[in-house]
């Protein structure tokens, strides 16, 4: 078997096409999962994938402000993540559940 | 070299993102997304990012993930009951998605450049100072708002989780 053609460069499309897998994974992981908490983790892994989409380009580009935007791709999850821990927290204390289809009183 | 270390690190993530979206119990898909989150910082390093890399193990995979660890503990998460599939999700959400992923895949190879690779130390100017001095000069207002940002977030998480207190 002869060894597999490694490129001596990584292609830019091939960091794009991990970034479409793992934001693809976020959002079947967002519809399939039925615990409150792990759809919240299935956010933040789309906000990975796009924080990898802006890295790859701004090395594409060559150019710092891919890297700013990521950064405040993360300042702005650490504040989703307190915030909505915080309200899964409340939901907790009134529903004692963590089903995400039991927590339906704003339907209908 | 850099092509092993790239696969290497994208099957580490993408192995443990699948286990993520499997795994039944809220504790084993929060280690999976903290796998996913130090290979990202790896693959940041490849691609000439310190101080983002180092940004991403701290702020994502430290308090974060360990904000989520810490809930999870805290309400004793166990296994969710098998999930009910509604016929929308099975029969249009998982064929969209494809389809969505066919497109990206499809637009992704078209656009970018095929000579343009990545190697490592090919772009040196992301530092902590290059992205010091961006912050404080073109994205001065961006950074103050999110210094309010930070602080609502605080008073928000304070107010929904405080306890009543007669």
């Amino acid at each position: 078997m002869p060894p597999l053609p490694l490129p001596a460069s990584v292609p830019i499309s091939w960091y794009l096409t991990l970034s479409a897998i793992l934001f693809s994974l976020g959002v079947l992981g967002f519809i399939l999962r039925r615990n409150i908490i792990t759809v919240f983790m299935s956010i933040e892994l789309m906000l990975n994938a796009v924080n990898l989409t802006f890295i790859t380009f701004s090395y594409m580009l060559k150019r710092v402000d891919g890297h700013i935007f990521s950064f405040f791709v993360m300042v702005v999850a650490a504040a989703e993540a307190a915030v909505g821990l915080a309200i899964i927290l409340t939901v907790f204390k009134n529903r004692q559940t963590l089903e995400i289809d039991e927590v339906s009183s704003l339907k209908n | 070299m850099d092509a092993i270390l790239f696969l290497v690190f994208a099957a580490i993530a993408v192995i443990c993102g699948i286990n993520m979206v499997v795994q039944k119990h809220p504790i084993a898909s929060a280690l999976s997304l903290v796998g996913v989150m130090a290979a990202l910082a790896a693959l940041y390093l490849l691609l000439g990012g310190e101080f983002i890399a180092a940004a991403q193990l701290v702020v994502y995979s430290g308090a974060i993930m360990v904000l989520f660890v810490f809930v999870i503990m805290l309400l004793n998460a166990g296994a969710e009951k098998k999930a009910v599939l509604r016929p929308w999700g099975k029969y249009f959400g998982a064929p969209l998605l494809l389809v969505f992923f066919g497109i990206m895949f499809f637009v992704v190879q078209r656009l970018t450049p095929a000579s343009a690779g990545v190697v490592f130390g090919g772009f040196q100017g992301a530092g902590a100072r290059e992205i010091g001095q961006s912050l404080f000069t073109v994205y001065l207002l961006p950074f103050e708002v999110t210094s309010i940002l930070i602080l609502v977030a605080i008073l928000g998480a304070i107010v929904l989780a405080r306890k009543e207190i007669d």
